[in-house]
């Protein structure tokens, strides 16, 4: 199947390992994604407070312009803001009829028509219930074995809509690292805020968050946090130094779903963007590969 | 008694019209006066009235003195739904000494009045019904109720306290009852508690009587381990069919010495007690709790080295000097024919694994249902009533999370009305047994009851800990030294207004009640119908409770709805006098709304035989023609509307009836 592909911002900025995994994996899996033409901001971030029909009138356009060209395949949306963002949009559309008629009248200058017809993927998503974990363990060559991974998804890939997980309780990640050979720690604050915006506007709320996942991942002997979404893997990355600053000592990488798949898969740390991250994951790969080894 | 004639001829038709206000739930939004005198100036009409409630003895009183005086022989009451008052009118008409089937109902409250706010449209569409009516009852004929003797056995499905309850009132009134339990022991629920709220009364010590009693009752056959297959017949008149499930065990000749279980060749219990919520082992030669009734044993085929393997020495066999054990047993089926049955199949408890995962349950061994704690605080459980946790350990503290599944559209909408009060209890009796300090998390706390309010309050000066929030999740993630190897709970306060992280040692989930997972398989079986969460509904919310919409089927205990034990047992009373009433009389009268076919016309074709919800249509071979017959007939329709030579009719809802009534009520437009 083929799908569309958005990016949003995230995935061309600091999110760059993150596009630069999932377009290798899919690839790698012989899955299309053809990026969606001429796409604009997902109308996540400000906007949605601001003013929630533009928001809905500028995710729509992204929608639109998907169905215009690919009228049958589903749009695939990495970042967990975009995704929930254009998801909503497509739920409150359908569901209140003088939205609709906002965001149709905002589209018709635009010259575009849409029927809401797109499905909003997250590559999470596709891989299990689309390609399966019996095609990914098949393209597994350097299992995981050894990794202690904690999973950690963030709050907006499963709330509010939970399209294809527990929206409490995801094991998506869990079962799809299980595949790759890898162990899963028990992590109880898999669905706990990364601080989002708090970081930026209230150091002292997102500063302690970013800090008590990371310190819950380390108590639990995970060598690394596997996340799906470049703004949390942002927090806990870029933000870990002054964290660890402000409550104590703590060192754990995070990279993205994909990056761990990718490695499995037997693609280069290069290709997979592995040396983008701040607090570099190389060692802790490296040590559980030796544990194993022995 | 002044011949009224049928009046089917258009001269001599005498029709009067009665419109009630129904307080101000029809006068409020149709011009009643109005429609009364526009009624009036309708053909054959020879008086209409208008009265503010025309179900009250005054009102009815009114229409049965037209009746004689203006020697009326057609009667149409525009008034509320016939649901409620059909039987109030007809049977006004027939004390007046007019057929009571020549009286017509026109809803003018559920279809007219509360529907719309329109005054004036509402009122002309009240006139339009109303003249349609007039028009139909033109063609009513005269009809009688036909009586049919009723069987006066009566089966009980399900015993728990409700079952049983239900069919010791009806076997202690002189008659017999069946009553079949789909467990191999009767008792449910109620006999896994240890004590019951309020009064603290030993669950065992009252139950278990009324189970021997049971037992003992010369006037109950006493089917466990064994389900109603299927269901035929009508009010009065049922055949059931009943499957009795192999336990392996003669139970006429056991006596329930228990030496089997002793003698299985497993020396110790290995496999899941039911019983006991998987809290404790059993072998395969079981019985599933010390006061079981019958007191008969029983053999797990699925754990059983004999049915497994065939390689046993069977030492169960050679122990028991009664030969009561059969492992060539096989399922029997029992036909039984009864007058009226009641259903007290009663309900299943929230599963919170997979449904609610934020509360941790079967991720953290220390987390308890409500019901496996039952087990765990009663002296005839798996810990003969110590609370030791999974690990061995005793709590120091423990957090009782109420509400869990019900009161939340992602899991059941209702309150199951018995977890705050067992809560309570619960509370009460871990605080005694351990000495922990136990706090209850609350939404609201709903002790509607007689002492319930008190003992809550007796809880409060006990010491135990009210928090008022719904917990947003339970898991091991500690923050402080203090909660180290613990669960903590994590909670809005909404009476502190902040949140709070408790950390205990065990959790228990009170969780709620939901219809059992095949309740929508028994309401198919019994034609019946299930409100919207699944329980089965009474025929009346506050006028029927019991009553089921089918005649003759009636409700107890959780089956219709959550309830605690003494509701259930004042309803299981309730079931039973319906019962009791009913097949006492004798006889059923049965509605002749039935359908017959027009011998003549019939083709044969059968297209109506498999169509009969109610196999009440069978074919006459050597006439080449389908017959009706009238006892199994529930007036439903559906042949009359197959049949494809128009030869099935139906009293009351033949073409000239439906026709013209149609015809008149379009006519205004």
């Amino acid at each position: 199947m083929q799908y569309s592909y958005y990016p949003g911002c995230s995935l061309k900025g600091s999110g760059r390992a993150y596009e630069e995994s999932v377009l290798a994996v899919f690839d790698h899996l012989g899955i299309e994604l053809k990026e969606i033409d001429d796409w604009n901001c997902c109308g996540a971030t400000a906007y949605m407070s601001v003013d929630e029909r533009r928001s809905f009138a500028l995710a729509a356009r992204n929608l639109a312009i998907s169905e215009r060209d690919m009228p049958e395949s589903p749009m695939v949306v990495p970042c967990s803001g975009c995704y929930v963002t254009l998801n909503k949009t497509c739920h409150v559309v359908k569901d209140y009829p003088a939205i609709k008629d906002d965001v149709t009248k905002a589209l018709d200058r635009a010259g575009l028509k849409w029927k809401n017809q797109v499905p909003v993927r997250h590559p999470l998503d596709v891989l299990m219930q689309d390609v399966g974990l019996d095609r990914i363990k098949e393209a597994v060559v350097k299992p995981l074995k050894g990794l202690k991974i904690a999973p950690y998804y963030g709050c907006q890939i499963v709330r509010p809509y939970a399209e294809f997980d527990h929206q409490i309780h995801p094991t998506s990640m869990d079962r799809m690292f299980e595949a790759l050979g890898a162990t899963v720690v028990h992590y109880p604050l898999k669905t706990k805020c990364c601080g989002g915006s708090m970081t930026g506007t209230a150091p002292e709320v997102g500063l302690r968050l970013v800090y008590l996942l990371l310190k819950e991942a380390a108590k639990r002997e995970a060598d690394l946090m596997a996340t799906v979404c470049p703004l949390c893997q942002f927090n806990l990355d870029a933000f870990a130094k002054e964290a660890a600053r402000a409550y104590g000592p703590v060192n754990m990488p995070v990279i993205y779903f994909t990056q761990l798949l990718g490695l499995a898969m037997g693609l280069s740390e290069e290709k997979l963007g592995l040396q983008r991250n701040i607090i570099s994951a190389k060692n802790a790969l490296k040590g559980a590969a030796a544990a194993a080894a022995r | 008694m002044m011949d009224r004639g049928n009046g089917n001829g258009r001269s001599d038709l005498r029709i009067g019209v009665y419109v009630c206000h129904c307080g101000i739930n029809i006068a409020s939004m149709v011009d009643v006066k109005r429609v009364a005198e526009q009624a009036a100036a309708m053909p054959n009409v020879v008086v209409a009235r208008d009265y503010k409630y025309m179900c009250s003895d005054p009102g009815q009183e009114m229409v049965q003195q037209d009746i004689r005086e203006l020697n009326l022989n057609r009667v149409v009451v525009a008034a509320c739904t016939p649901l409620l008052h059909e039987p109030t009118f007809r049977g006004a008409c027939e004390r007046a000494g007019l057929n009571p089937f020549f009286c017509h109902m026109v809803n003018i409250r559920e279809h007219d009045a509360w529907v719309h706010e329109d005054r004036e449209k509402a009122t002309v569409k009240a006139i339009d019904l109303i003249r349609a009516a007039v028009r139909r009852v033109k063609h009513h004929k005269a009809l009688e109720r036909r009586t049919v003797p009723i069987n006066p056995n009566v089966l009980v499905v399900g015993g728990g306290i409700a079952g049983i309850q239900a069919a010791l009132k009806i076997a202690s009134a002189g008659r017999h009852v069946y009553l079949v339990e789909r467990e191999l022991s009767i008792g449910g629920h109620m006999a896994k508690f240890d004590k019951t709220f309020p009064t603290l009364d030993c669950a065992a010590c009252i139950l278990t009587p009324k189970m021997s009693d049971v037992k003992k009752h010369p006037n109950i056959t006493l089917w466990t381990y064994s389900e109603v297959d299927k269901v035929d017949g009508y009010v009065g008149n049922f055949k059931a069919t009943v499957r009795r499930k192999p336990r392996y065990i003669n139970e006429d000749t056991c006596v329930g010495c228990l030496e089997c279980i002793d003698a299985c060749v497993f020396k110790e219990p290995r496999f899941t007690d039911e019983y006991n919520e998987g809290l404790s082992k059993r072998k395969p030669m079981h019985i599933p709790f010390p006061q079981a009734v019958p007191q008969v044993t029983a053999i797990d085929p699925e754990t059983c080295l004999r049915f497994k393997t065939g390689k046993c020495k069977s030492s169960c066999v050679t122990v028991c000097d009664r030969n009561a054990i059969d492992f060539d047993q096989k399922e029997r089926i029992e036909e039984i024919n009864v007058g009226a049955i009641i259903l007290s199949t009663g309900f299943q408890t929230f599963e919170p694994k997979d449904r609610l995962p934020q509360y941790g349950y079967g991720i953290y061994d220390n987390i308890y249902t409500a019901l496996e704690v039952e087990r765990l605080v009663n002296s005839a459980g798996p810990t003969e009533g110590e609370v030791v946790l999974r690990d061995g350990s005793k709590p120091r503290a423990v957090g009782i999370i109420h509400c869990i599944g019900s009161r939340d559209t992602k899991s059941n909408i209702w309150c199951s009305r018995v977890c705050c009060m067992y809560s309570l209890k619960l509370a009460h009796l871990l605080k005694e047994r351990t000495g922990a300090e136990v706090y209850n998390f609350y939404i609201d706390m709903r002790t509607p009851g007689k002492g319930y309010e008190e003992f809550y309050n007796k809880l409060l000066e006990e010491g135990v800990h009210f928090i008022r929030g719904k917990v947003g999740a339970v898991n091991d993630w500690a923050i402080t030294p203090e909660e180290e190897g613990r669960l903590v709970i994590r909670v809005e306060d909404t009476l502190g207004g902040f949140v709070r992280r408790v950390p205990v040692d065990m959790v228990v989930l009170s969780t709620g009640l939901e219809p059992h997972k095949d309740a929508e398989d028994v309401r198919r079986k019994f034609n019946i119908s299930c409100s919207p969460g699944g329980f089965f509904l009474e025929r009346h919310p506050k006028l029927a409770p019991v009553e089921t919409a089918s005649g003759g089927i009636f409700l107890a205990g959780c089956c219709q709805g959550p309830k605690d034990i003494p509701d259930t047992v004042a309803q299981a009373g309730a079931a039973a006098a319906e019962a009791l009433a009913l097949i006492d009389k004798g006889v059923v009268e049965l509605e002749p709304n039935t359908a017959f076919i027009d011998a003549e016309s019939c083709s044969g074709c059968k297209s109506c035989l498999s169509l009969c919800p109610y196999t009440a249509i069978s074919f006459i071979e050597a006439e080449k023609r389908a017959e009706i017959n009238e006892a199994l007939c529930k007036g439903c329709g559906t042949c009359v509307a197959a049949c494809p030579s128009g030869s099935i009719i139906q009293n009351l809802f033949e073409d000239e009836e439906i026709f013209s009534e149609i015809a008149e009520v379009l006519s205004n437009g």
